[in-house]
This record gives C-alpha cells, structure tokens and sequence, in this order.
C-alpha cells in the first residue's frame, strides 16, 4: 500500500501550491499517471480520500488521467508490440520508453477565501 | 476557482532525499546496492553469501528494512559486518528519506559496498529510488515463470537479476528456459545469474561480477582523485 505515500506525496505538493496562492482550499487535483508505474489506480483513489482528510484539500476531488505504456526501438524505429517485452521485433535492440512511467501532478484548482464562505453556507 | 497549472513529479521529494544520499555515497566512495525481492525469495542468504566471498578485500555494510524485528540484522552481524536495522512498521518500501535518516546514525564513511536490504515486495519499492548505484533483485524459481510479466517494474529497472533456489528447480515443475525468456523480455540490458545459496551453484558468477563492478568504481575514483 505505497498508495498512501504517493497520496501524501500529492496532497505535499497540492498544499504548498495552495499557500503560494493564499488559497483558501484546494476543489480539485489533477494527475497523470502512467500504467508502467508501480501504482494501483482505485488503491490511489482510496489512499487519497484517507489522506485528504483534515488537510486544505479535505473536500477535493481527484482526476486521473491514464497514460498508457508506449515503446519504440531506437535503432530501427518499429514500435513495440502491447505487453511487458522490452525488445525489437524486428532487430533484437532493447526497446525505449517514450510515456508509461508518468507520475505527474497537473494541476490543481484552488478555491478564494469568499468562495469557501460561499460552499459552506449556500 | 482558479485553476492552477503545476506540472510536478510526484516522486519529486523522494528523489531529492535520494539526490541527497547519492552525494554522501560518493563522497564516501560507498558503491550502493539496493537489494529487492518479494518475501522469502532469499535476499538475506544471497547478502550473506555475498559477504563472505567480498568481506576479506572490500569493507562492506548493510542497512536492513524489514516490517518488524531485527532477524536480519542479527544475522548479518554474525558474519562480523556492521549492520543497521530500520523497521518500517506498516510500510512495504524504503524511501530515501528512511534511508537519509539511517545515515545519520550509522555513519558509512570508508564503506566500499553498502548493501540496502529492501522490505521483501515484488511491487512497491521499485518506485523508490534510494539514491543507489545498481539494483539487485533476488527472485525465487519456484515463485513461478509468469511472475516477471505479471510484476514487470521491478524486473525492468533491476540491474541485476538473481534466479535462486535453482535446486528446487526439478520439484517445481518451473522451466529454467522459460522464466530466463520472460525475464529478458521484460529487462534485455539485465545481468541474469541462476544461483541456489543453498548449494552454493552459481555463486562465483554473481561474486565475479560483483567484484568486477567494485574494482572498476575503485580505479575510476582512483584516476578521479589524480586528476
């Protein structure tokens, strides 16, 4: 469950964006998170309700955006097939990454003292 | 609302502290091994193999993380090798902060090889750079042949890949051939040593390499320190 440190690690990062903004809440965060990680899409989603707790981002809402694992030979430039084989097809060269191995906030949107006053008391 | 571009890597704080710990290692002139397996594969036996054949010409130490207790420790203390003990509690990874922190207390100044002991987890600390110069990963046969697609991240950024147990092999139903193939497809750049610490086959390949690697970084520091 290294979710919830992927999760604090986000929630860290949304924060400090949060108090250079003079933001009174965090609403929304947006991720891109490549399938060739290390980390379960809903155990994410679980670890960050639990994390987001008590935190300037308690009610935000997280968005995940999948990036799918893409390969290519550099030598002879044939594109890797689907699945876990990390070599050419065509020439035996060991295959680059070219997107997969992404684990990148976004961006985040952030809500003005008022606004907050505003949600908490329609 | 105000929307907010931020584009960031999550991993970002923990390749700082593993930046951090990478500029302590070399100025030690410490070659660093973060050893990985899922649990039971062998990593503590490969470490203490390792340790008697590199102990007599190379200062060596280890740090150990386990969930709970110091089993491991103690053993690698036997062998007369310093060893430092971090138990997570409830977490399945070391992260480089874990580590920095160990380093504060259990100084490797004059260390050739310090060897990490990673949590056994087939998936977690593949995500957690340690600031380490090679990863070694210990993976059981008798685990099966699939597991290196099943579990591909950590097979592909292993430098190293230890098969062990090989002695096993023939009660397992396991083909050598077949995990071997799926272990190239998944990492082709992976040094591969079938090895069984128990009847010590294979052994000398991997210490061969092993020392290969440490003789090179001691003359490349060497010629650094010339210059």
């Amino acid at each position: 469950m290294h979710e919830l440190s992927i999760a604090e690690s986000i929630l860290d990062i949304a924060a400090t964006e949060a108090a250079t903004h003079r933001a009174a809440a965090v609403t929304a965060i947006k991720i891109r998170l490549g399938d060739f990680t290390g980390v379960v899409r809903e155990a994410l989603e679980f670890a960050f309700e639990i994390a987001r707790q008590g935190t300037i981002a308690a009610s935000a809402t997280l968005e995940i955006e999948r990036v799918p694992l893409r390969t290519r030979c550099p030598a002879c430039e044939m594109p890797g097939a689907s699945g876990y084989c990390f070599i050419c097809e065509r020439c035996g060269t060991p295959l680059e990454i070219l997107s997969g191995r992404e684990m990148q906030l976004e961006s985040i949107e952030m809500a003005e003292e008022e606004e907050v006053t505003w949600i908490a008391s329609p | 609302m105000d929307r907010v571009s931020v584009v960031t890597d999550i991993r970002q704080a923990n390749q700082n502290a593993a930046r951090e710990n990478r500029t302590l290692f070399d100025k030690h002139g410490s070659c660093v091994i973060n050893l990985m397996s899922a649990p039971g594969a062998g990593k503590t036996s490969v470490l203490e193999a390792t340790i008697r054949e590199i102990a007599p010409s190379y200062k060596v130490a280890v740090i150990e993380g386990d969930l709970e207790t110091t089993f491991d420790s103690d053993r690698i203390r036997a062998l007369g090798v310093e060893a430092h003990q971090i138990t997570t509690g409830s977490v399945c990874h070391l992260d480089a902060r874990m580590v920095a922190k160990a380093l504060a207390s259990f100084p490797t100044d004059g260390v050739d090889l310090l060897v990490i002991e990673n949590v056994g987890n087939l998936v977690c600390p593949a995500e957690f750079n340690l600031g380490e110069d090679l990863r070694v990963m210990v993976y059981s046969v008798v685990e099966g042949a699939e597991k290196p697609k099943k579990y591909p991240l950590m097979f592909h950024t292993s430098d190293v890949v230890l098969l062990n147990k090989i002695d096993l092999l023939p009660y397992s139903g396991v083909a050598l051939s077949e995990l071997l193939r799926n272990v190239v497809e998944v990492n082709p750049r992976a040094a591969i040593f079938p090895i069984s610490c128990r009847t010590g086959q294979g052994l000398e390949g991997w210490i061969a390499w092993l020392m290969n690697e440490l003789k090179s970084r001691r003359s490349e520091a060497l010629s650094i320190s010339k210059t």
